[in-house]
């Protein structure tokens, strides 16, 4: 609201004397505490042959392109010794009922080199999803959820950041930047926090559970999803792995 | 200050820059006439004590006059662009010889979409770059324009061409470069919040180069 | 023929004098109030258009640095004080609807067309009061509505002031929804309170003149107001009703302009353009024939070739529905059409030039009172000029080609708005100042303002045309990024500079505007020695206008008649030779 009143009163060309007024209910409830100590692990596994990726004709963006040694391309399946990173892992089943953890820290994803990084990212219903530009030329986020309410926002300048936060539980939203065509993020909006993205070397982890059994569901973008169970002990650990075929 | 038109660098140039410099030519004249006889009668018919306007209700030569010299001279204009009109936009006028292209206009991007080696579009064999159209010099090109999205236009100014791209309706528009080299190619129909940065280029080859770029390009494409 | 319906007597009004502060002068059915309030509210608009005007001015003026005080707007428009790309088609959006819609068509049409109509025609009040005093507040509200859109998510519509769909349709290619949609809705209500208007003029015209007020004895500022109000009885329905079509594309799925579902994209541009250019001379007609109005006063001269100028009026009006197709060149209409409207066009030009030679045959051998309004009326001949002949270019279909989408489009329909509108607005404003509230306004301060608005007004837009022929596209946030823009940078920030110097030159203005009203010299009744009927009652006129109804013995602009030793001679005064109009069988 405060903001509004400022820009009233810029157009209505007035002195503002306004003071800081409290600008409206902050979530000031403390996180809940983590429901338990014991985590999943796992490694995501590509077998077969690795799709090529392609490349990406950066030559009207050089302030892209030098940020790319060796010929930028789109990561759109990404294996490193037979690992696949970006494959969005989330526990769909086997929870007891909320409010769940809230994740302390704002959720980040970063446009640099005309790429998303990271290119999937996952973040609780109601967590900020800080989204920042760090090439100097213009990006535009482009939001087009079937769950949540869509955006398209630009970040014309190196340095801006954009909060957003999404309010129902949606897998995967697409972002897109209409600007550089091939480039591609994913957000899975979850409604707690147990979730992760496999890293370069396809590794996940996901801690904080409770002793039980769980479903957990994988996803990549385009090799498709997989789900599968395990259990976990009290402060303790379990593994779970997956293989995506080629 | 200038109102040079910039170098041309395709065939309408010289035709719309003719008709341009035509009606500045005449709309200098009026331009001038009006704004000195103006200040003149300003000047000369200024209030001074002891003087009385002269009580004239109008004349009807006078309005004979100046209706029918500028009808005649924007009827004249009229008929003069007209030719010219048909000559770029009229639905007939696309040379038969012109190479055909595929634009895919959307959000803030131009993707053409080049006849492969068979010389078909609509072909396996066809290729799409991204912000970049390759044309030779001295030969006509088609480009069918397709708006994905929202309204684009289509505008080289060095060419002195523009059309918009409109969702839904099939738009062709031709010309042909008189110039080697780069040219650029803007936007001129407010898109979004991209609208202002949605440029790309038009790279002029001699006949010569054109072809070694095409059949280089084609065996690139053939690699990938 | 005019006396059979004067049927409002004057004496029916006296006992409104008793009237509570509120219904005197906020919910007033008095013509001359709502015309004031009208006044007040365009003149705020015109303030708010203008800001916006500057902070995109600064934006392509010094794309590399913050807008001063840009601190303040929140971040959705403007963080670190760097307008947003959003923000700023926001801002182009807006500067034209409010300039438009909220600024210029009320200035003319709601102020002039309410004050004058009355007063002029020997009326005592609009034929419809209370739908008059209804006009301004649905007016009002949908001001409000339309700066309510700076509010809401997503941000205001950022689809350009024209609107054309796909992009103003679908939220998916703008990033805004609610902002469309109010913009949508308030054009509507708008467009309601633009007809009960026009109805109100077109009655009170027909039916409550003054006995003696013949067709050919009304002044020009009245024959074009009536021109006008059937323009936008006529024009304003269209705009309504593809408002609505679109409002009903965006939220209740329809598909009128949705190519991918049995619409046509390009049916908003037909439906837009069909309203927008009779709508081009709605916002200038009233303007010329004030201006006629002020030249003949200032000049001391009978208006030179008063019919023609009734005529070459009528002969816009029809012509103006058939030349819409020259904004849409280049749209990919069929080219047959093209040349159609380019004739067209090429006819329409030549009333305007009629009128302008006219206004010069007017001055010419006369003797010319350079007061305030007479500044501004020569103002507007000297610089509609220039945008009448830039639109030459744009109507000759080849070059429309080049220039079409470019900074030139935007030289021109500032010449015609500005340069003609708002130069004619000033001219009119300074006229009737002393009629509006009694006080004459500072002569001094308003001819300095004239000149500084004179000058900084051709520095800021006479080099757009050199833009335009340069090739720099309109409606673009940075230039900056084309190369063949990049050498015009130190002329952007030349129009911007001069920009911000005109706009700083109006506080001249509204200094002598509000000091007047309060300090200002007490006005006589007719301090211009005019003719009109305006000038014959008390300054400011009391409620009902007119003591007893005026007959009238002549037309509007007999200055310097040989009949009389004064330079001027009222449409009032009877002559030895003046036959009773009753008599005359008028």
């Amino acid at each position: 609201m405060r903001r509004f009143w400022v820009a009233s009163c810029l157009f209505a060309f007035l002195a503002c004397g306004g003071g800081d007024g409290d600008s409206g209910g902050s979530s000031g409830a403390a996180a809940a505490a983590p429901l338990g100590n014991s985590s999943i692990t796992g490694v995501i596994s590509f077998a077969g042959s690795v799709p090529t990726n392609p490349a990406i004709d950066m030559a009207e963006e050089p302030d892209c392109a030098v940020k790319h040694s060796d010929g930028p391309t789109d990561p759109i399946v990404v294996v490193t010794d037979g690992k696949l990173a970006n494959v969005f892992i989330r526990i769909v089943g086997g929870l007891p009922d909320g409010p769940y953890p809230e994740p302390s820290e704002a959720a980040a994803i970063d446009q640099n080199g005309c790429l998303y990084s990271p290119r999937v990212v996952g973040v609780m219903v109601g967590q900020t999803l800080e989204i920042t530009n760090s090439d100097p030329l213009l990006h535009n986020i482009k939001a087009v959820p079937t769950e949540n309410r869509g955006f398209n926002i630009s970040q014309p300048r190196a340095g801006m950041t954009s909060p957003r936060t999404f309010n129902t539980p949606e897998i995967m939203i697409p972002l897109e930047c209409n600007v550089h065509g091939w480039m591609n993020a994913y957000v899975g909006v979850v409604e707690h926090s147990y979730f992760a993205t496999s890293a370069v070397d396809g590794s996940f982890t996901i801690g904080g559970l409770p002793a039980g059994t769980y479903q957990v569901a994988v996803w990549h973008e385009t090799l498709g999803t997989q789900s599968g169970d395990v259990t976990v002990e009290a402060d303790g650990s379990a593994t779970l792995n997956f293989t995506f075929g080629g | 200050m200038s109102w040079i038109l910039p170098p041309g660098a395709s065939t309408f140039a010289g035709d719309i820059d003719f008709l341009y410099y035509v009606i500045l030519v005449i709309t200098g004249i009026a331009f001038v006439v009006v704004e000195v006889g103006l200040l003149v009668f300003a000047i000369k018919y200024r209030a001074r004590p002891g003087r009385k306007a002269q009580y004239i209700q109008g004349s009807i030569k006078a309005e004979i006059i100046w209706t029918a010299v500028p009808a005649v001279t924007l009827v004249i204009i009229g008929l003069m662009s007209g030719g010219v009109w048909n000559h770029i936009k009229g639905r007939n006028s696309i040379p038969p010889n012109a190479i055909p292209y595929e634009v895919h206009v959307k959000q803030f991007e131009w993707n053409f979409t080049y006849r492969g080696p068979d010389g078909q579009l609509g072909t396996a064999d066809d290729f799409t770059l991204r912000n970049q159209l390759h044309i030779p010099v001295n030969r006509p090109v088609e480009l069918q324009l397709i708006a994905e999205d929202v309204i684009h236009s289509f505008f080289v100014p060095a060419f002195r061409v523009k059309q918009d791209a409109v969702p839904g309706m099939d738009i062709n528009v031709w010309f042909e470069a008189t110039e080697v080299g780069e040219y650029e190619i803007a936007c001129a129909e407010l898109c979004g919040l991209g609208h202002y940065r949605m440029r790309a280029r038009v790279i002029v080859h001699s006949a010569e180069d054109y072809q070694q770029w095409l059949s280089d390009r084609s065996a690139a494409a053939d690699e990938e | 023929m005019a006396t059979s319906a004067v049927s409002l007597e004057p004496a029916a009004h006296t006992e409104a004098h008793e009237l509570s502060f509120l219904r005197k002068y906020i919910f007033s059915t008095d013509h001359k109030i709502i015309g004031i309030q009208f006044l007040l509210m365009s003149f705020v608009f015109l303030l708010f258009g203008g800001l916006m005007a500057m902070m995109m001015r600064w934006q392509l003026g010094f794309p590399d640095r913050p807008l001063p005080a840009g601190q303040l707007l929140p971040e959705t428009m403007a963080p670190g004080g760097i307008l947003l790309p959003e923000f700023y088609n926001s801002l182009v959006t807006m500067h034209g609807t409010i300039m438009v819609f909220f600024a210029i068509m009320p200035l003319l049409v709601g102020v002039f067309g309410n004050f004058l109509i009355p007063l002029k025609i020997g009326a005592p009040d609009m034929a419809f009061p209370r739908l008059n005093m209804a006009s301004f507040w649905v007016a009002f509200s949908a001001g409000i509505l339309m700066m309510a859109g700076f509010f809401v998510e997503g941000g205001h519509a950022a689809a350009g002031w024209t609107a054309y769909a796909p992009l103003s349709a679908d939220p998916e290619w703008t990033g805004v929804s609610g902002g469309q949609q109010i913009w949508l809705l308030s054009i509507a209500i708008l467009g309601l309170a633009s007809i009960m208007g026009a109805l109100n003029y077109i009655t009170t015209v027909v039916n409550l003149r003054a006995p003696g007020m013949t067709w050919f004895r009304m002044p020009l500022s009245i024959w074009s107001l009536f021109i006008t109000a059937i323009l936008v009885l006529l024009a304003i329905p269209i705009l309504s009703g593809a408002a609505i079509m679109l409002f009903f594309d965006q939220t209740i799925g329809t598909h009128f302009f949705d190519w991918t579902d049995g619409g046509q994209v390009i049916l908003w541009q037909h439906l837009f353009w069909y309203f927008g250019h009779p709508e081009v001379y709605i916002l200038i007609l009233p303007a010329m024939g004030m201006v006629s109005d002020i030249i003949a006063n200032g000049s001391r001269k009978p208006v030179f070739g008063y019919h023609s100028m009734v005529f070459a009026l009528i002969s816009i009006a029809f012509l103006g529905w058939v030349v819409w197709g020259h904004h849409m060149f280049q749209s990919g209409m069929n080219p047959t059409l093209g040349m159609t409207f380019m004739i067209s066009t090429m006819i329409i030009a030549v009333p305007s030039a009629i009128k302008v030679f006219n206004w010069m045959g007017t001055m010419w051998r006369g003797n010319i009172r350079f007061h305030v309004p007479m500044l501004h009326a020569v103002g507007f001949v000297a610089m509609f000029v220039i945008g009448g002949l830039s639109g030459i270019f744009m109507a000759s279909t080849p070059v429309d080609i080049y220039i079409h989408d470019t900074y030139f489009i935007v030289a021109h329909i500032h010449y015609v708005l500005f340069g003609g509108s708002l130069f004619a607005i000033f001219a009119a404003v300074t006229y009737w100042y002393p009629k509006m509230f009694g006080r004459m306004m500072n002569s001094t301060l308003g001819k300095i303002h004239f000149w500084l608005t004179f000058l900084f007004y051709n520095l800021t837009f006479f080099p757009m045309h050199d833009l335009g022929i340069a090739g720099h596209m309109r409606r673009i946030y940075d230039p900056s990024q084309y190369e063949f823009l990049q050498p015009l940078a130190p002329l952007n920030r030349f129009i911007t500079v001069s920009a911000l110097l005109l706009f700083t030159v109006q506080i001249l203005f509204a200094v002598n505007f509000v000091m007047s009203w309060f300090n200002g010299k007490k006005a006589p009744e007719n301090p211009w020695d005019a003719n009109g009927l305006e000038w014959t009652v008390p300054s400011p006129p009391p409620h009902g206008n007119f003591a007893k109804v005026p007959t009238v013995y002549r037309g509007p602009y007999e200055y310097s008649s040989p009949l009389v030793e004064d330079d001027f001679l009222p449409q009032t005064r009877k002559l030895a030779s003046d036959v009773d109009p009753a008599a005359a069988g008028l």
